[in-house]
Formats: structure tokens, C-alpha cells, sequence
């Protein structure tokens, strides 16, 4: 198989114009003969859902929840770049485009980082024309924020719920089409398995969520919208829903995996504090714009740190980093946490912690705008840890956040199954080996208001899609492997529940494919793996039967998937024997302990592709080329 | 940290028409830094090893934002403490020996699912009858071409941090929607953008609501009570306004 990424010619500035002029378009009055299927409500989704509406396509809308309202993106909470440059501080469209490519590292394709750039003042636009509410200035224009990564200030935001804001006004607009007719609700509906005809993807079969009743769905095209798979290590931001599932069933039908190992750990996050918690709680990185990070500098400082004085506290990032400080990414600022508590310089119970510290920004600035800035992300780190972040540092460490892996799509975001699209956190696209701050609200309504919509009808302009429905053989036999493989799940009938094993499984990941890896420990955790996978699926305990609501059975199905997907993750961990954002391989660093790129062996897109059960996938690798960035070795001291 | 044991009873009902009753489980030792949705978690794993079916509850984000989860605590929609939603709840707040009884959002229009989940969808139906601006994708004028003072934004996103969980419902003698959907009509009136559909969206809101089995305000004010985002109860005196002034002067019906 050949990855033909499809970028159009020209000149990098030029090209997604060329591409909008030279694609062919469907007659208005033809769109509404194209039914799209639409999986995932989060930003990405419900943006593309809604634009299709509004363009005369018929769309089915899917989500795991009660309402498209509360996908996962809703949680997001520190804001969202755009090239806008309102504050005059030399921000410009080749800039943002820049410090994406840069901030990840040099490892994503240089158009789509550029037409996401240019796309990011439009939504802007298309958001406060919708009555998102964004912070503002006291003259009435909108206001920035700086986020990691970056020197100057081009995220907008809405106090600390920027993701809900988003999703809110996306949302908004899907009902709108709902109420329109042109795109039809399936709420609690999960996606088990894509249906693909003749080579094309022609639909999905989904379990309801209620009844536990398996059904089909066919479609003209197929766009999976369904967020990260962070959840594979079992504790992470992620909500409790994210899942591997959709995209791993596609992988399992012919699309290609890209880059599964690059997954970013975020550093500001509420440390572990028990083996029953059930997920991590962010503090937003907008926190790194006045809070100080530190350790004490004597290893084992038991001291309360209002007692440690301020020649004995070390503020690491800043003194490593001069340039950008506390604002380095989150690659950096994550290992580097690490790097003070394997040292023996953490802090809190578990010593798995470091402090961030407000102190001196409530000196410069006052409690009262400090309080306004993080009000209710003070307020919620208050709830879980009872402790007033005004009064004390908060203790934070990393947790696993986004992953920038996902299936491999071309420019027009279409994956290597024609008719299969993806968009959103679900893509590989436009991260590299390191998403920067505000980026991903930036890319999941680029994809769906703005990319897709563009893209989609070059396939229904030159496809031939001949007429389906439910009752062909791929629709029959997909519901019937489902219907099995639940069959199973239900009849195990042993010991230890689905957390249970993800639990183990989210260990062994955190383990060896965490923050820092190594040939030994990858392989190790390869080693490991098939051992788990054989005891799941023979000590399993589910209760309760498939034709109802059994949340017990969702989750071991869910649990099942990344059992499996596991271990392509850790497969092209350890064929990337380089250190590149967030990928930290041990073997691969520089004197500094900084991530050592290797160019000339590396510089290119894993994509893995399935090659039946039991047998090892296939690499392709899709070579970057970089025509108008100068590839450095990252540096931000 | 320390560990309480607590009783909880909790509603469990195997479907929409069966037959529901409270049923008494131990909690075993609990940890007072977890929260609430994880002492169920706790729970729920001893049942299903013990064979018997895990207590069903809606949950996803765990950090107060998505509005999925919630459930009535010895009486109160997320339980005791203020502005907290129950996923943000922590064992902190209970005593050892205490009983809780844990039941769902219970309203005539929120038909029961299953144990503590019930259906919200008419929250949705209500929105798509005009918690929109009218914008397609694609021409919209540059973000700043309209000025908003900084306070007026702060009100609109004050009223727009409504989460959709339904407490307002299930708190309320009457089970009225008015605050959740003063808070939609709330958020875009008071903003330029929403202006031009202002008067059809409060008719065409409120009428869905009522029609949806909502009751009506009786100014009981449990909603605000009840709200984990701190809604304001000023958001329905403004529907209200709102209301009046479409009928009295709008042409729309
Ligand atoms: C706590 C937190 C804070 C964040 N803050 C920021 C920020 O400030 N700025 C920023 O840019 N990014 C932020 N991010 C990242 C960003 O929120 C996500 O990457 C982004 O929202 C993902 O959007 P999405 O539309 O791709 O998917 P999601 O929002 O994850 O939506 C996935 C959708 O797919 C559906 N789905 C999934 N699987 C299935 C299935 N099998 N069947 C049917 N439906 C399915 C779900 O129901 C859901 O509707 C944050 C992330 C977290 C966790
Ligand atoms: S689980 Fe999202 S608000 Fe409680």
C-alpha cells in the first residue's frame, strides 16, 4: 500500500486556496442525496455535523452520551489559539504555523499545520458570531492569554471552561439542524464496528445504549469524530467515556494507525492520591502564566513549603529555561517534573509531586485578579484536595492528557479506507510529537466547520456509490461478530472485573511506555501483554445481560479494545528508537538530558496497518519533508 | 485521610415500567479523600464480584463540567454540599455511621431509565427550538467588529455556564425548566448576536417547555439552591421579561 498524502502543489500559502478552487463540487440540489454518518459530538463532531447540515447533506449524528452536549471537549478548559494578532505583539498566521511545527517537535506535515493556521482566525469569528461568550477587555474587544510554547499571546478563552463555551456554541448549532431536519440525533449509541463495501466505507453498526438492541446504519461516507485514547492507561484527564473503540474497529477494517506512541502527558495535574481514584484532574496550563514551579532544593525537605525559604526552593524550569520559564511545553515541563521527583525532590504524600506556586503573582497582582483569572479551577482544585491554592502552592504532576496518535489521514482528512473520515483528536493529523497548548480546540472546529465540509465532496464527485442497505452481507456479518463477541464477554463468567484489568494494563503502560522508555522496558511490557489479554478473556466477571443499559459491559468491551490496541502502541514506541516530543527514548537524549531528534532516520509518520489476528502489523512510513521551516533541534532556554 | 463506613440506600430499578425500591448496601471502609461517584465505583465492584448487577449511574467527565451526572442525596439534587455537582462531591463531608439515600433526578419529565438514570432528552428538545443564534459556517464578520462591554460578557457567560444536569428539575415542587432555560435565554439576550431572534426564542422556548410537561415557577427558589454552577434566579425574572415583551410587542406567535 502506498500513503498518498495528497497535499496539493504550490506554494505552502497558496495551497489550500488551489485545493478549494481545483476540487470538484456537488450541485446544491445533489447534496441532500448523500447521507453522512457522524460519530462523536465533542468539538470536532458536532461542528462538522452541524456545517453538513447546513450544507444540504442528510447527517446521523452518534454519541455515547445522553446528550451530544457532553462529549468529552466540553471539559477543556484553558482556551484556544488563533493568528490573530489583536494584541499587536507579532503574532501572524506563518508564526502560529511555525510554533505548531515547532512545538511538535518537527514531526507533522508542514500544509496541514499551515491551513490550520490560517483557518484559526475564522473561528474566531464563526465562535463570537454565535455568542460564544469570550473573555474581554474593558473597551469591549477580545482578550488573550499566553499559553506553553509560544511568546505571545494568541489564546482566547472563557475563564477556565473555554472547552465548554466551544462545544456549547458547536452544540447550539447542531440542534439547530436537528430542529432543521437535516441531521438526525442517536444519542447513547456506541459504535462497534465499521461497515465498508466494495472498498468504500458505507456505514457503521452501533449497540443502543438503552435497549442493548445492535443495529446498522448505512451512510454515503463515514467521518469518525470520537476523541483520543488516552483512557489506554486507565487514569488520565480523559473523561470516563473516551475510548479506543471506534477508531480501533476502523483500524481492524483496513485504516492505518499513525504514530499510536505519541501521547502527551500533561504536566499541571492533580497527583495520584489512591489505588480507587477513578481519573486525573487537570489544572489548565494557563496556571504556568502566573504560578511558579518548584522543588525544594535539599532532597527529602520535609518542610511545609511556607517554611522552606526562598533560597532553598528550586524553580527548575526557570533557571533551565530562562527564555520561556514556566512556560516551556508540556513535553518539557512534564519530564522535567519527573527528572526533580526521581531525584528525590518531590513533594506531597507519595513525593510524586511538584509545587506551583502563586505567591508571588497575588503580590504583584492582588488576590482578587489572581482569583478572577483562576477562580473556578482554584474552586475545583479546593474540592478534591481541600486545600486553598491562595494559601498554599498547589502540588501538581503529570498525567497522561491527549495523544497526537490516531488514524492517518490525507489532507482532505480522509483515512486509508476511501469514504472513512477523521477528524478532530481521532486523527494523527497536525500535532506531531507534541500538541501545544490551545491547539486542539483550534483543530477540532478547524476539521469540522472548515476542512471536512471542503474536502468531503471531492469523494462524492468522483466515487461510485452504488446503492446499499442493511441487508447486504458486510451489514449482516458485522452485527453478527458484534452480537458474538458480547455473547462472550457476558459468558466469561470469572473473577476480576473490567476495571480490574485495565487497572494492570494502564501500569504496565505508564510503566514502560510513559514519560520515558526504553527497548528493555517496551519489550518487556510486549512480553507482558499477551499474558493479559489471555487472562481477561478468561477471567472476566460481567453481570447482567446484553439486551439492557449494562454499563458493566460497555466498559469490558471498551477495556478489550485497548488491551489490544496496546500493543501497536508500544510496536511503534520501540521502532522509534528516537527521542522526539513527547516520545522520550532513554537511549536517544542529548547531554542535557533534552529529547535527541535523529532526522535522517526518523523523519517520518508511522502507520500501521492491520494484518489479520495474531500476526504482527505492517509499518508504512509516510516521509515528512519540510520545505519552508529550518528543522532545529528544539531549544527553549 | 481517614476511612467512614457509611449505609447507603439506593433506588434501583431494573427498567422504566418495572417496579423500583430502595435497597440497603454497606459501604465498607471508604477513604474521606474520595468522591462520591467513586464510592459507588467501590461499591459496584464488590456487587459484580458478588454476581449481583452494578447500581446504574450517568457520569463521564468526573470534573463538574459535563452535566452527566447527578442523583438526589438524603433529599438534596447532588447532595449536600453547595455548588457541587456529585461527581464533585467528596467523602470528606460525611461522618462514619452516616446513612445516605441515594435516589435519581425524579420528574415528570425525566422518565426514569434505569436505577439512578433518567432521560433528559427534553433538555435538547427545548434547545433546538431556538437556544441558537441563526449563523451558518463561513462569513461572519472579524470577532472584534462588535464591542461588548467586558460586564455585559461576563453576565452572558455567567447565565451560559449552565450544565444542562437537570438539579434545577429535580429540586423544583413543580418540576419547572424555568432556570435552565432562563439561563439559555439569558446568555444570548443579553448579547448583540442574539438580539435579532431574541423575541421568537423566548415564545418558541417556552412554549416547547410547557409542552414538554414542564410545571411552572411557583418562585420557590430550590432551583438556584440546588444549582452546582450557582445559576442565578435573576435568570428567570429576565425569561419572564423576556416572555412579556415578545407577546406584548413581538409579531410572532
Ligand atoms: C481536561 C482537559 C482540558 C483540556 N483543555 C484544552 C484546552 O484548554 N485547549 C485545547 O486546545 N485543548 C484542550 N484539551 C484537549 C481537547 O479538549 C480535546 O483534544 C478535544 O476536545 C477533542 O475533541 P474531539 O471532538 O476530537 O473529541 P471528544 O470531545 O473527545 O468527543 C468524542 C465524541 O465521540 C463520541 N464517541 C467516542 N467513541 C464513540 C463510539 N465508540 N461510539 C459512538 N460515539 C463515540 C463521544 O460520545 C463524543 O461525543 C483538553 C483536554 C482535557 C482532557
Ligand atoms: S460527571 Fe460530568 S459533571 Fe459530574
Amino acid at each position: 500500500m502506498q500513503l498518498d498524502h495528497r497535499i496539493p502543489s504550490g506554494p505552502l500559502t497558496e495551497k489550500w486556496d488551489r485545493f478549494r478552487f481545483e476540487t470538484k463540487l456537488v450541485n446544491p440540489a445533489n447534496k441532500r442525496k448523500f447521507d453522512i454518518i457522524v460519530v462523536g459530538t465533542g468539538l470536532a463532531g458536532a461542528s462538522a455535523s452541524a456545517t453538513l447540515g447546513e450544507l444540504g447533506y442528510n447527517v446521523k449524528t452518534f454519541c455515547i452520551q445522553d446528550s451530544p452536549r457532553r462529549a468529552h471537549s466540553i471539559a477543556a478548559q484553558g482556551g484556544i489559539n488563533a493568528a490573530k494578532n489583536y494584541p499587536n505583539d507579532g503574532d501572524s498566521i506563518w508564526r502560529l504555523f511555525y510554533d505548531t511545527v515547532k512545538g511538535g517537535d518537527f514531526r507533522a506535515r508542514e500544509a496541514n499545520v499551515y491551513r490550520l493556521a490560517q483557518i484559526s482566525n475564522q473561528i474566531i469569528d464563526q465562535c463570537v458570531a454565535q455568542g460564544v461568550p469570550f473573555a474581554r477587555e474593558y473597551g469591549g474587544l477580545l482578550t488573550n492569554r499566553s499559553f506553553g510554547g509560544a511568546q505571545v499571546s494568541r489564546t482566547f478563552y472563557a475563564r477556565g471552561q473555554t472547552g465548554q463555551q466551544l462545544l456549547l456554541g458547536a452544540y447550539s448549532a447542531l440542534m439547530r439542524q436537528v430542529k432543521a431536519g437535516k441531521v438526525t440525533l442517536f444519542p447513547r449509541s456506541e459504535m462497534m464496528d465499521l461497515v465498508v463495501i466494495d472498498g468504500q466505507a458505507r456505514g457503521i453498526v452501533t449497540r443502543n445504549l438503552i435497549t442493548g438492541a445492535i443495529e446498522s446504519h448505512t451512510a454515503h461516507a463515514v467521518v469518525l469524530a470520537t476523541g483520543g485514547y488516552g483512557n489506554a492507561y486507565y487514569l488520565s484527564t480523559n473523561a470516563m467515556a473516551s475510548n479506543v473503540t471506534a477508531t480501533w474497529r476502523a483500524y481492524k477494517r483496513g485504516a492505518c494507525f499513525a504514530n499510536p506512541c505519541f501521547v502527551q502527558i500533561h504536566p499541571t495535574c492533580i497527583p495520584v492520591h489512591g489505588t480507587y481514584q477513578s481519573k486525573l484532574t487537570l489544572m489548565s496550563e494557563s496556571l504556568r502564566n502566573d504560578g511558579r514551579v518548584w522543588v525544594p532544593s535539599k532532597k527529602g525537605d520535609q518542610r511545609r513549603p511556607a517554611e522552606i525559604p526562598e533560597s532553598e526552593r528550586d524553580f527548575y524550569l526557570e533557571k533551565k529555561y530562562p527564555s520561556f520559564g514556566n512556560l516551556v511545553p508540556r513535553d518539557v515541563a512534564s519530564r522535567n517534573a519527573k527528572e526533580q521527583c526521581d531525584a528525590g525532590k518531590g513533594v506531597g504524600e507519595t513525593g510524586l509531586a511538584v509545587y506551583l506556586d502563586f505567591a508571588d503573582a497575588i503580590k504583584r497582582l492582588g488576590e482578587e485578579s489572581i482569583r478572577r483569572k483562576y477562580g473556578n479551577l482554584f474552586h475545583m482544585y479546593e474540592k478534591i484536595t481541600g486545600q486553598d491554592p491562595i494559601k498554599e502552592p498547589m502540588t501538581i504532576y503529570p498525567a497522561v492528557h491527549y495523544t497526537m496518535g490516531g488514524l492517518w489521514v490525507d489532507y482532505h482528512l480522509m483515512s486509508t479506507v476511501p469514504g472513512l473520515y477523521v477528524l478532530g483528536e481521532a486523527n494523527f493529523s497536525d500535532h506531531g510529537a507534541n500538541r501545544l497548548g490551545a491547539s486542539a480546540l483550534m483543530q477540532g472546529l478547524a476539521d469540522g466547520y472548515f476542512v471536512l465540509p471542503a474536502t468531503i465532496g471531492a469523494h462524492f464527485a468522483t466515487a461510485t456509490l452504488p446503492k446499499i442497505d442493511t441487508n447486504h452481507v458486510a451489514f449482516t456479518e458485522a452485527k453478527k461478530t458484534v452480537h458474538e463477541r458480547i455473547q462472550t464477554l457476558l459468558s466469561i463468567n470469572g473473577k476480576r472485573t473490567a476495571d480490574d484489568f485495565h487497572r494492570e494494563l494502564g501500569h504496565l503502560l505508564w510503566d514502560h511506555c510513559g514519560m520515558a522508555r526504553n527497548e528493555a522496558g517496551l519489550k518487556k511490557a510486549l512480553h507482558n501483554l499477551p499474558e493479559l489479554k489471555k487472562k481477561f478473556w478468561s477471567d472476566l466477571k460481567v453481570t447482567g445481560s446484553g439486551a439492557e443499559l449494562n454499563q458493566t459491559l460497555e466498559r469490558a468491551g471498551r477495556v478489550a479494545d485497548f488491551i489490544e490496541f496496546a500493543e501497536i502502541m508500544i510496536l511503534d514506541a520501540l521502532a522509534r528508537e528516537e527521542s522526539c516530543g513527547c516520545h522520550f527514548r532513554e537511549e536517544s537524549q542529548t547531554e542535557e538530558h533534552e529529547a535527541k531528534r535523529q532526522d535522517d532516520t526518523f523523519s517520518h509518520v508511522s502507520a500501521w496497518q492491520y494484518q489479520g489476528e495474531g500476526q504482527t502489523p505492517l509499518l508504512h512510513k509516510e516521509p515528512l519533508v519540510f520545505d519552508n521551516v529550518k528543522l532545529s533541534q528544539r531549544s527553549y532556554k | 485521610m481517614s476511612l467512614i463506613n457509611l449505609t447507603l440506600r439506593i433506588w434501583r430499578q431494573s427498567g422504566p415500567e418495572a417496579q423500583g425500591a430502595f435497597h440497603t448496601y454497606e459501604s465498607g471502609p471508604i477513604s474521606t479523600s474520595m468522591s462520591f461517584l467513586e464510592m459507588l465505583d467501590v461499591l459496584n465492584e464488590r456487587l459484580i464480584l458478588s454476581g449481583e448487577e452494578a447500581v446504574a449511574f450517568d457520569h463521564d467527565c468526573r470534573e463538574g463540567i459535563c452535566g452527566m451526572c447527578g442523583s438526589v442525596v438524603n433529599g438534596k439534587p447532588h447532595g449536600p454540599e453547595q455548588k457541587t455537582t456529585l461527581c464533585q462531591l467528596h467523602m470528606r463531608h460525611f461522618k462514619d455511621g452516616d446513612t445516605l439515600v441515594i435516589e435519581p433526578f425524579r420528574s415528570r419529565a425525566f422518565k426514569l431509565v434505569k436505577d439512578l438514570i433518567v432521560d433528559r432528552s427534553a433538555f435538547d428538545a427545548i434547545i433546538a427550538e431556538g437556544g441558537y443564534v441563526s449563523v451558518n459556517t463561513g462569513g461572519t464578520p472579524d470577532a472584534n467588529t462588535i464591542p461588548i462591554p467586558n460586564p455585559t460578557a461576563e453576565q452572558a457567560l455567567d447565565a451560559a455556564e449552565c450544565i444542562g444536569c437537570g438539579a434545577c428539575v429535580a429540586a423544583c415542587p413543580n418540576a419547572s425548566a424555568m432556570l435552565f432555560v432562563g439561563a439559555k435565554v439569558s446568555h444570548l439576550s443579553l448579547l448583540p448576536q442574539g438580539q435579532p431572534e431574541r423575541n421568537q426564542r423566548a415564545l418558541a422556548m417556552v412554549k416547547k417547555m410547557d409542552k414538554l410537561g414542564f410545571g411552572n415557577c411557583g418562585n420557590e427558589k430550590r432551583c438556584e439552591k440546588a444549582c452546582p454552577k450557582g445559576i442565578s434566579i435573576s435568570n428567570i425574572a429576565r425569561l419572564n421579561r423576556e416572555f412579556m415583551k415578545a407577546v406584548l410587542f413581538s409579531n410572532e406567535k
